[in-house]
């Protein structure tokens, strides 16, 4: 640590694109051998930041130091070129080529006429794999490996060039404890080398494990940097939403209908087993767990988008087989989808056409579709949700995120149905849209909806629930009420420990 | 792994089998159908299947290397047409007359050349305009067939040249010319897109575009020398096909852009890009002609071979979805 | 591929680009030729157009809803060989609504491939391209098809008829083609097929029947292709195997032309039909003033790379494509 220089010094950033500012004279620095987290919530410019880094996005202001000198970077070859590398949380990879192909991809080596030197290729790679104690060599196919395996591959890319500093994005998401252990030994060995780290996560425990350093964004902003030993959760946590993280419960609760909705051991192939769970007119039930837990899937089954392998769905006490959203949606089940932009919406259609869509059947006079029919429900639910569109000929793509997701909640409202399932209803999501999306979902139960909410945030499950069921693994693990709950126990539960039985 | 394996392997294997299954089919049915005395089997004939296959093998090759790169051409019809009407034309120009056997190679030269220039023109527009490559080669299929007319209107193109014609009928270890240029250019392009980097960096880009660009391999410099490859490539079938029979009609290569595609996805080339194999295309071509040849042995005509490729592809299509299937749990989109 | 998606910001101009250069043509070729604008001229333009105007009509719905037809070709001749065959045979009354019976059964089969079981439909499409030519030789016996007694049929009113002096061929183009736009652009199928085009995984989770609307996009596609198998048989009451062959390109190129984009969820029957009537006013203009048929190939290929190019060049904001 003789050497203090910041391998890697951001000035006055800013990256504005039609409408947003993404990043707002953003500022930090990167010293050698330290490990620096970079938090800030979902949409706080932390993608945004790694892309002006990478060369994927131009900056309109502000400079890039490396190792103290002024930079331009314009792609993200020139950005390894100077010794800055990224482990992509989505991963970048060519499935159907080698290892050894991807960890030197955009640089084989050469032999005469273009040849490919495979003799050194492979024996470049094995020495790489060797340090990261992998098992699998240089000549597997990439599609063969498991996810996990797959990002061991992303990360042996960093280690072909000397890196100066290396930025992980999301490294343990899909990782074993095992697996994240060899990660961390290989962060550690970075270290130790001087490369400087920046870390991006959203788990805390890990946060304040590795790092040295934390630098917040929120809102495009830069919040400040804390050294890692001399804070805690809660001053980060501050800093990253701006006031006290809310873990309070919920404490209205409605009068409770009927089950509306009850599942009995249903199960579908290796992604979920045996899960028996019940929804009452006037409750929000929670469903909280890891990425991968299956709770997605779950929620896709009920809508008829899978077919359980065993189980039973009954429907106001009655069993129903859903074989199709078409079915789904008849039987008053109304399903938001997680992937808003892929599942939610039709990104080139305007906003009163994607509202209307499950209905469009209904809404006709003769043969055609009905105009004012379909522009009375979009105002109804503009007005309702509160959805800011300069008019419902707008094309949706260039609504913000949040106007996105309540057109998409819009046009399941307008179903009325009598079970409506939302699946990470704020991702994306500024603050201000989230407690408006969390006040709407209470509202609904008091309407007597029966609704479930899939979230990966504890403070939203926290917030909207009357119950929380905790997902691991494809398993429910344990159903809370909302007076019972506790943060350890639900993080408990959701990381396999089996917890006391009674809270 | 291991049914990752087995599934690879019968991927790579099933255009084989397929084969196999021809051959014995139509020996066993032609020994009772057969409408001719010789034998379905002979090396004779096998040797003539090869030779045969040879213009629409050569074309299909290249399509390999452009698909596995991600794109399409359509064009290679028109291709064909144009390059052979050069070779033939070319030879009757004053200056080439006076230089004797030498004007063929010269004339070759200029036919090939041409190829490599509409690759080249398809190749270009496809990286600076960023449209599509299956609407940039079907506005030059258009084109190019403009340009074939344009050319010498709508007359047919002939010159015979015997010295060409020996040539293309010579046989060199049993083999006639166009069979060695079909294995000659399969041997080449195997090389190139197993050992060079192009060939490797062309499945990287086909397979995961973004990943590709990410690593700094530049798109447009390999989308256009795969195009300048299959217009030279379908310049050179042109060429072969034509120094046989000393004439072109303007038409001449309409609808190979369709045969190409068809033997190159019986191969098993993903269209989308990133996997395929010049072996198994030069499989797909000769299970075509096989095919042909098969049917037209026990008798039947080409309405029969049509409707069999026809429907021959779409059953692969479906193997092939029911064989990467995720099984019931998958999600039903 | 990531250029070609819809961002519409400056796409409105470019989108409306393909319509000022009709414009401009039309009025070249008129300053260039006093014949080009007069009523027969126009109408002739219209007529020759009409057969692939008919078939553009149904890929229209094809390519909206994210699929290709390169069959539409193969199965026009194989609807023009079975109509004649058959007019011989079961007299016209029946002819008729049996090849569409025909043709329908045929889009059927390519529907439940591509919508049902959801295989590439431009390998599918192919495949049939080559199928259903098979299936048109074997109905013919490889030979020329003709009516034997063509003056004494009414069967020619379709291609060769007229009413208040408007050919029947325009007739059948203009009311096919405001029916089909009705259908695209106001009822809910409309609605549907571009959901499905635009955003099939999002069109499932909105509970719309993806693969039935594929499907009956291809029937619409089989429907118009019977159609304009009708007109050319009832045109020339004669025809060889081939007479659709080759036309499958044709037909999407002036589709794209239009402005419909490969990948789906955009495009409109009036921008086919101007599509379309480009594509045949440039044949007649070209031809009128002294040049080849085949001029028009060369030009038509400008034209589609310059149309297809400046609308992307628009939605991405700059002319030239980002690839490195």
């Amino acid at each position: 640590m003789t050497d203090q220089t910041p391998v890697l010094r951001l000035e006055g950033v800013v990256k504005t694109f039609p409408g947003v500012r993404a990043l707002d004279g953003v500022s930090f620095d990167l010293r050698p051998g330290e490990v620096h987290a970079l938090m800030g919530e979902n949409g706080a410019g932390k993608s945004t930041l790694m892309k002006v880094l990478g060369g994927i996005y131009d900056p309109n202001e502000g400079q890039i130091y490396v190792a103290e000198e002024p930079v331009t970077i314009a792609s993200p070859m020139q950005a390894k070129a100077r010794g800055v590398v990224f482990i992509h949380q989505e991963l970048s990879l060519a499935d159907e080529l080698t290892v050894a192909e991807n960890i030197w991809l955009g640089e084989l080596p050469l032999k005469s006429f273009g040849r490919v030197d495979w003799n050194k290729l492979y024996a470049d790679t094995d020495a790489i794999l060797e340090t990261l104690n992998v098992g699998f060599d240089a000549r597997t196919r990439v599609g063969d490996l498991s996810i996990a395996n797959q990002q061991m591959v992303e990360i042996a890319r960093a280690l072909t060039v000397d890196p100066r500093a290396v930025i992980f994005d999301e490294p343990t998401a899909s990782l074993t404890d095992a697996e994240k252990v060899v990660l961390f030994e290989v962060i550690a060995d970075l270290q130790s080398k001087g490369v400087g780290i920046i870390y991006i996560s959203h788990r805390m425990e890990e946060i304040f494990k590795i790092t040295d350093r934390i630098s917040v964004l929120r809102d495009g902003q830069y919040r400040g940097t804390l050294n890692t030993a001399e804070t805690n959760e809660e001053e980060v946590t501050q800093l990253m939403i701006g006031r006290k993280l809310d873990l309070s419960r919920n404490e209205s609760h409605h009068e409770l209908g009927d089950v509306a909705l009850e599942v009995r051991d249903l199960s579908c192939g290796e992604l979920f087993k045996d899960v028996n769970f019940q929804v009452r007119r006037g409750e929000v039930v929670g469903f909280y767990g890891l990425v991968g837990a299956g709770r997605t899937e779950i929620a896709e089954t009920i809508f008829g988008l899978r077919d359980p392998s065993a189980g039973q769905i009954l429907l106001n006490g009655e069993e129903v087989r859903i074989h199709s959203s078409m079915d789904a949606i008849a039987r008053g089940i109304s399903l938001v989808p997680e992937d808003r932009k892929g599942q939610g919406l039709v990104l080139g259609m305007n906003c009163r056409d994607n509202m209307t869509l499950p209905q469009v059947d209904d809404l006709t006079a003769g043969p055609f579709v009905s105009d004012g029919a379909e522009v009375a429900i979009f105002d109804q639910y503009r007005d309702k949700l509160d959805i800011r569109t300069p008019g419902w000929r707008q094309t949706v793509g260039n609504l913000s995120g949040g106007n996105q997701q309540k057109i998409v909640i819009g046009k399941w409202l307008s179903m009325h149905p009598e079970v409506l399932i939302v699946d990470e209803p704020t991702r994306g999501i500024d603050v201000g849209s989230k407690s408006e999306i969390h006040n709407l979902i209470r509202d609904l139960a008091a309407q007597g909806y029966a609704v479930i909410v899939i979230s990966s945030e504890m403070p939203e499950v926290l917030h909207v629930s009357d119950r929380i069921v905790a997902m691991f693994s494809g398993k429910v693990m344990r159903t809370f009420t909302s007076e019972e709950v506790t943060e350890d126990s639900l993080i408990q539960a959701i990381s396999g420990l089996e917890g006391d039985k009674v809270a | 792994m291991n049914t990752q394996n087995r599934k690879d392997l019968l991927k790579q294997g099933a255009i084989w089998g397929f084969i196999v299954l021809e051959l014995a089919f139509f020996s066993i049915a032609g020994s009772f159908l057969s409408v001719t005395e010789t034998a379905f089997l002979s090396l004779d004939n096998m040797l003539l299947l090869l030779q045969q296959s040879a213009p629409i093998g050569i074309i299909a090759l290249g399509m390999t290397i452009v698909m596995i790169n991600g794109n399409i051409d359509l064009s290679v019809g028109a291709t064909f047409a144009l390059a052979a009407i050069v070779m033939l034309d070319s030879l009757t120009w004053p200056f080439m007359q006076a230089l004797g056997d030498w004007a063929i190679p010269l004339s070759w030269f200029f036919a090939l050349m041409t190829g490599v220039v509409l690759g080249a023109v398809n190749g270009l527009i496809v990286w600076k305009t960023g449209v599509d490559a299956f609407i940039v080669t079907l506005g030059s299929m258009l084109g190019f067939r403009g340009l074939v007319f344009m050319y010498n209107g709508e007359q047919p193109t002939s010159h015979l040249n015997w010295t060409l014609v020996d040539f293309a009928e010579a046989q060199f270890l049993g083999l006639s010319t166009a069979s060695w240029f079909l294995l000659g250019v399969a041997l080449i392009l195997w090389l190139l897109m197993t050992r060079t980097v192009h060939g490797r960096n062309a499945y990287a880009i086909g397979n995961n575009r973004d990943a590709a660009v990410n690593a700094g391999i530049r798109v447009g410099p390999h989308f256009l020398l795969n195009f300048i490859l299959i217009g030279f490539l379908a310049a050179l079938s042109g060429v072969v096909f034509s120094a046989g029979t000393g004439s072109v009609n303007p038409n001449d290569g309409m609808l190979y852009e369709l045969w190409a595609i068809t033997a190159v996805v019986l191969g098993g080339t993903k269209l989308a890009g990133g996997y395929g194999s010049i072996v198994s295309t030069l499989g797909g071509v000769i299970a075509i002609q096989l095919l042909r040849k098969g049917l037209g042995h026990i008798g039947a005509g080409t309405e029969v071979v049509n409707l069999v490729i026809g429907l021959i592809l779409i059953v692969v299509l479906f193997l092939d979805r029911q064989l990467n299937r995720k099984g019931k749990e998958e999600l039903k989109i | 591929m990531a250029e070609l998606t819809k961002k519409g910001i400056g796409g409105f101009l470019a989108r409306q680009g393909i319509l000022v250069a009709f414009v401009v043509f039309m009025v070249g070729f008129a300053l260039a030729n006093q014949r080009f604008l007069a009523i027969d001229n126009v109408f002739g333009v219209i007529r020759s157009s009409a057969i692939l105007g008919v078939m553009a009509l149904g890929v229209t719905f094809v390519v909206i809803g994210g699929n290709l037809d390169l069959s539409v070709g193969s199965m026009m001749s194989f609807s023009t060989i079975v109509v004649l065959d058959l007019h011989d045979k079961l007299g016209p009354t029946l002819a008729i609504p049996a090849m569409f019976g025909l043709t329908l059964l045929l889009g059927a089969f390519i529907g439940f491939l591509v919508g049902y079981l959801k295989l590439n439909s431009l390998i599918v499409t192919l495949g049939m391209l080559s199928a259903i030519h098979g299936l048109t030789l074997t109905w013919s016996g490889g030979k020329n098809m003709d009516i034997a007694d063509k003056e004494g049929t009414w069967f020619s009113v379709f291609g060769q008829g007229d009413i208040v002096g408007i050919p029947m061929p325009i007739i059948i183009f203009a009311l096919l083609a405001v029916l089909l736009s009705l259908m695209l652009s106001k009822t809910p199928f409309g609605r549907k097929v571009y959901a499905v085009g635009g955003n099939g995984q999002a069109a499932t989770f909105s509970g719309i029947p993806r693969a039935r609307v594929v499907f009956l996009t291809y029937l619409i596609s089989a429907f118009c292709v019977a159609t304009a198998g009708l007109l050319q048989a009832s045109r020339s009451l004669g025809s060889q195997n081939t007479v659709g062959q080759g036309m499958e390109l044709e037909v999407l190129a002036a589709v794209i032309l239009g402005g419909a984009s490969l990948l789906g969820g955009s495009g409109t029957v009036f921008k086919t039909v101007i599509g379309v009537l480009i594509l045949g006013f440039i044949q007649n203009g070209l031809l009128l003033i002294g040049l080849e048929f085949y001029v028009q190939y060369v030009v038509t290929w400008v034209i589609i790379i310059l149309a297809v190019w400046l609308d992307i060049a628009a939605k991405r904001g700059r002319l030239w494509s980002p690839i490195a």
